[in-house]
């Protein structure tokens, strides 16, 4: 048995040894331990150091607050996890812990000289000290503050555990089950309500846990408890532990995250290691108790100091003493309790100084018949104990003036600056808080939620009332589900009913300004540091909060926040409220990035959509890349070929015999009915009225400001029916866009929309013998130039399969563009793969695409356009219906920044030495010009082009369309590139290919 | 998450079904060429930017497809309520009752 281990008491198992080690020693704990309770059963309290003065810490709390016992622990490779609150880790065996913020060893840390520097880091000093020299900054500074920088370790391994998800619709969500929620939760499900309760601990009870000697309904709060918990199961109540309410989000939205894993020896097989709930509840009971707060004094930091209701808790649930001596420092009475256990446990308990002068009669009676010296109306103005505490310093105040000190020695500190109710969920929901001036705390107000809050939450305290409120609440949740609930008292017996006062820092007499007197312990913040954040101008508490990090680390301030606004209200000379209180956000306490993922990592990140002919192409050993959510063949490597090879291949034998590409992934739209041409007429700039069925145009789609949104083209089946097509990233937009205008302005046009981008594979077959390819294959269209010119649709058999085949070209040369309904598009693919072989059929990929797109100056939206391009800027002003009334978008286009001169234009660029410009280069008129020069464009495409052997380019340049031979100038890393302005048509110009 | 009740379907159902869609009640002019430039900047640019009960457009696009019109109070995030596309703009008394 460990040396503060007390047979008997806690709810630790003792025939049950697990063994772990922090840093790098073995111990051994109970099953039932935390990390922190197995290590103060050796009497370990130094558990790190702090974050800023790496300052000796232990734990303070033996909870989900804790502050300052935050380790790394490991189960192997990949899963090591920082900044683990030791008081919340439960023991499993082989556990490997170590400690944080240390170097080289934990008793002896290099990083400590921050503390004697302390001067140097007071509130602000990141603004103050690293100002200058400026050059200091790179080179000095700025990695000094990253390698400082920082909570324990980042892990570098992928995380190889799952995280599952779930939804969960229940009557009544009860969160906390202490005393108020196990009252709560049995009076809903008593009235006929579906309920769930959970509670972040590893079991049900609260603080009752840690008072088992109070008496409910003639039992023993234990006793009562398991008969609770086995009355809420045989009412059906769904029980979860080890499962903490994370944030409270509209209509009473809750997201829960349970440790399915992490406390067990060797999770199952394929188990998740954490649960994410998504719950929806008609009703939730917030009984989330209350959090104590320190008292503020010089040295209120030191391993073996803690919170008597901390160290109430180890007694009681684990068994362990935190101490063979204790002192006790409280504004609290139930600090009073928590010296009674421990001095009933047989730990000696030298003092209590309680803050205030008067203190209830019973508790010093009580205190005094246990030989505890009790010194009412005291200050604690120091310790001392470098690794461990050795003694507190403590003073009478009398007419507030601090008398002499005296030192009381002792090995454990219990102090108490009262509870805050724990209302963090509450203010999700932007639930007001109301300042309590009697109590000086804030208090539940109104509630924008279906919610009721019980217990220690409304500033209760003691088992009776809280029990008392708890069943008020079940039954209000009750009522509120047209329900009917029994009341279920219950009485108390030995209550331990208690107040208090709360405190700004505690007076001393000595310098205020040399104390480290800590309000925020994870962030190492002083009282100090908050009275200089008030002195150098913040009035906020936002501001105070910021400038000194109070409340800022990963505990969100659920210890410092009330300390530290009692600091700055005093500073500021006003009352609490007038100052305010920062807002809790969600989580309530660190949430891992796995909970948060789920299932959405790997393959299951997002979807991949795939065309029908994805599996030729993956067989070919193609190289893809993602667009929007499809996965696109990029080239079609042959063996030996790199990405320069293979393009540079499949241009070149597509315009010099035939090329075939998968271009299913274009959007489709079918726009139908007796105002089709109408409706087209409205929504594209180009007219529609006089287009011919069998023909197809160029379509521009422009936004009401004004700026090209899509492109494609539009083939005419039918006096009713329109072919669209859209970019394959636009797809869903432009249907999206369509729909709008459809439905909400012209509700009268007789007019229906299909996407049938998935319902047609489309293979474009492009080059020289392109019609050589196809021809054998098509039934029912003559191909001639004659029968079926360039920009015909025509309604046809292709390899046996009903098509829509378009005479169209994204590429120069004679191009044809087939669509079969996609069950069909793979045979399609393989017939046109086959008869293409006497000609040498390439297929290529969308890399060879846009080289070839680009030789011809056609735009791609989105690359060439950013959403600030219009028709005149793109070259395109020959797609605009001149004679049409209106369309979407056409009055902009006389908008008055609109028709300015100098606006970017698309030009082409060819570079004088040779150089592939980057794309996204800027581009400037005079290279000679001072810093910071004026950018005049830049880059959209830029490419190799075999055709032209020479890299060519597209740009947006001011103007551009009027400087065509002007030289433009593009400064890159390794010197200025000087580049002609041209046409964007650099291959063909004048269109024959595309007549062959 | 929201729980928004799309008038069409008539079921209430969550946010993830629905998109955004802009202020409501704002028509396209029958005539844009009849516009000022001032007129039709206002009518592209110019939003009401409402601190409290805000007409605004979503489209149930996971679900039936159809736009329609809703009232929600920017400030708490609740929808007050929704409505048909074409439907008259709610009176605040019918707001406050729907509340």
């Amino acid at each position: 048995m460990s040396r503060y281990r007390i047979p008997g008491m806690g709810r630790v198992d003792p025939a049950r040894t697990v063994r772990f080690t922090f840093d790098g020693r073995s111990y051994t704990g109970l099953r039932g331990d935390t990390v922190a309770s197995a290590l103060l059963a050796h009497g370990v309290h130094l558990m790190g150091r702090s974050f800023k003065y790496h300052r000796p810490r232990g734990p303070v709390t033996a909870g989900s607050e804790e502050p300052n016992a935050l380790i790394g622990t490991s189960r192997g490779p990949g899963r090591f996890e920082p900044n683990t609150r030791a008081t919340v880790q439960e023991l499993r065996e082989g556990l490997v812990a170590e400690s944080q913020n240390k170097w080289p060893s934990l008793k002896f840390d290099i990083g400590a000289v921050n503390d004697r520097a302390y001067m140097l880091f007071s509130a602000g000093f990141y603004y103050k000290t690293f100002m200058w020299p400026r050059s200091f900054w790179d080179r000095v500074y700025e990695p000094f503050i990253r390698a400082a920088a920082g909570l324990g370790k980042s892990p570098t391994e992928a995380d190889p555990d799952s995280y599952a998800s779930r939804n969960l619709h229940t009557d009544v969500l009860v969160i906390g089950g202490g005393a108020a929620g196990l009252q709560a939760a049995l009076v809903a499900a008593k009235s006929g309500a579906r309920v769930v309760l959970v509670d972040e601990n590893p079991e049900m009870g609260g603080s009752l846990l840690s008072d088992p000697s109070v008496r409910i309904d003639g039992q023993g709060a234990w006793a009562w408890l398991a008969d609770r918990v086995a009355q809420l199961r045989a009412a059906g109540v769904t029980l979860m532990t080890r499962t903490t309410a994370i944030g409270y989000y509209h209509q009473n939205f809750v997201g829960l995250v349970e440790r399915v894993a992490d406390h067990l020896d060797r999770p199952p097989q394929g188990a998740p290691r954490e649960r994410m709930w998504h719950v929806r509840a008609r009703q939730v009971v917030l009984a989330q108790g209350a959090l104590e707060k320190p008292l503020v004094f010089d040295g209120n930091d030191r391993p073996g100091v803690m919170l008597a209701g901390a160290a109430q808790t180890y007694l009681n649930r684990y068994g362990v003493k935190v101490g063979d001596i204790a002192a006790v420092v409280t504004s609290h009475d139930s600090a009073w309790y928590a010296a009674f256990d421990l001095a009933d446990a047989g730990a000696r308990v030298a003092a209590i100084a309680d803050t205030r002068d008067r203190v209830r009669q019973d508790l010093v009676d009580a205190a005094r018949r246990r030989g505890i010296e009790v010194l009412a109306g005291h200050t604690a103005t120091a310790t001392s104990g470098r690794l461990r505490v050795r003694s507190v310093r403590v003073n009478p105040v009398r007419d507030g003036k601090v008398g002499p000190g005296r030192e009381i020695a002792c090995d454990v500190l219990l102090i108490c600056g009262g509870w805050t109710p724990s209302l963090h969920l509450f203010s999700h929901t932007k639930g007001s808080l109301a300042w309590d001036a009697d109590n000086r705390t804030f208090l539940p107000d109104r509630t924008t939620e279906a919610c009721q809050i019980a217990g220690a939450g409304r500033g209760l305290w003691g088992y009776g009332p809280v029990l008392e409120d708890g069943m008020r609440a079940g039954l209000a949740a009750a009522e509120a589900l047209g329900r009917t609930g029994t009341p279920a008292g219950a009485g108390v017996e030995g209550d331990r009913p208690g107040t208090g006062v709360t405190q700004k820092e505690l007076p001393t007499d000595r310098s205020a300004g040399k104390a480290k007197a800590f309000v925020d312990y994870q962030n190492d913040v002083t009282a100090k540091d908050i009275r200089l954040a008030v002195r150098e101008g913040m009035r906020s508490i936002e501001h105070v909060k910021r400038y000194t990090t109070n409340g800022m680390a990963t505990d969100q301030g659920k210890m410092s926040n009330i300390n530290g606004l009692m600091i700055a209200a005093d500073a500021l000379a006003k009352e609490p409220p007038q100052v305010g209180l920062t807002t809790f956000r969600p989580p309530y306490t660190p949430t891992s990035f796995g909970a948060f993922v789920g299932y959405h990592k790997g393959a299951t990140f997002e979807l991949t959509r795939r065309t029908p002919i994805d599996p030729w192409a993956e067989a070919q050993g193609a190289a893809f890349e993602p667009v929007s959510l499809w996965r696109r063949a990029w080239y079609f490597p042959r063996a030996g070929e790199d990405m320069h090879a293979a393009v540079a291949r499949e241009c070149r034998m597509t315009r010099a015999s035939a090329g075939m590409f998968d271009a299913s992934t274009l959007g489709k739209i079918e726009v139908a009915g007796p105002d089709a041409t109408e409706f087209m007429n409205r929504m594209y700039t180009n007219p529609w009225t006089k287009l011919a069925p069998g023909r197809c145009r160029y379509g521009l789609l422009l936004g009401e400001d004004g700026f090209i949104r899509d492109d494609g083209v539009i083939g005419r089946l039918a006096q009713d029916l329109f072919h669209v097509t859209t970019t394959t990233g636009g797809a869903a937009r432009v249907l999206n866009m369509m729909e709008d205008y459809l439905q909400t302005e012209w509700p009268d046009l007789d007019v229906w929309l299909t996407s049938t981008t998935e319902q047609w594979a489309t293979v474009a077959v492009n080059g020289p013998n392109a019609r050589k390819v196809l021809a054998p294959l098509v039934e029912g269209q003559d191909l001639s130039d004659e029968a079926f010119p360039h920009m015909s649709v025509a309604q046809c058999t292709v390899a046996g399969f009903p098509a829509r085949l378009f005479r169209i070209s994204f590429t120069g040369e004679l191009g044809f563009e087939i669509n079969v309904p996609a069950r069909h598009g793979l045979a399609l693919w393989t017939a046109i793969h086959a008869a293409g072989q006497p000609y040498d059929i390439c297929p290529y990929g969308t890399e060879t695409m846009h080289v070839l797109r680009a030789e011809k100056g056609y735009i791609i939206v989105g690359q060439d356009t950013d959403g600030t391009v219009t028709p005149q800027d793109a070259g395109l002003d020959w797609a605009i219906g001149k004679a049409k009334k209106d369309f979407v978008g056409k009055r902009s286009l006389q908008r008055p920044d609109i028709v300015a001169p100098n606006r970017k234009q698309l030009v082409g660029l060819l570079t004088e030495d040779g150089t592939r410009l980057q794309e996204g280069a800027q581009i400037v008129l005079d290279p000679n010009q001072t810093l910071p020069m004026t950018m005049a464009g830049h880059v959209t495409s830029s490419y190799d082009s075999v055709a032209l052997g020479r890299p060519i380019a597209m740009a947006v340049i001011a103007g551009g369309h009027g400087r065509m031979g002007e030289t433009v100038h593009i400064p890159m890393p390794n010197g200025t590139v000087r580049a002609t302005i041209t046409s964007t048509n650099f291959y063909d110009p004048a269109g024959e290919r595309l007549k062959a | 998450m929201l729980l928004i009740h799309c008038p069409y379907c008539d079921e209430t159902l969550p946010e993830a079904e629905f998109a955004y869609a802009g202020e409501a009640h704002i028509a396209r002019p029958a005539d844009p060429s009849a516009l000022t430039d001032e007129e039709w900047r206002d009518f592209l640019f110019i939003r009401t930017n409402a601190r409290g009960p805000h007409y605004e457009r979503w489209r149930h696009i996971h679900g039936c497809g159809r736009f329609f019109n809703a009232c929600r109070d920017t400030v708490s995030d609740r929808f007050l309520m929704t409505y048909k596309a074409g439907e008259e703009r709610p009176a605040h008394a019918t707001l406050e009752a729907a509340e």
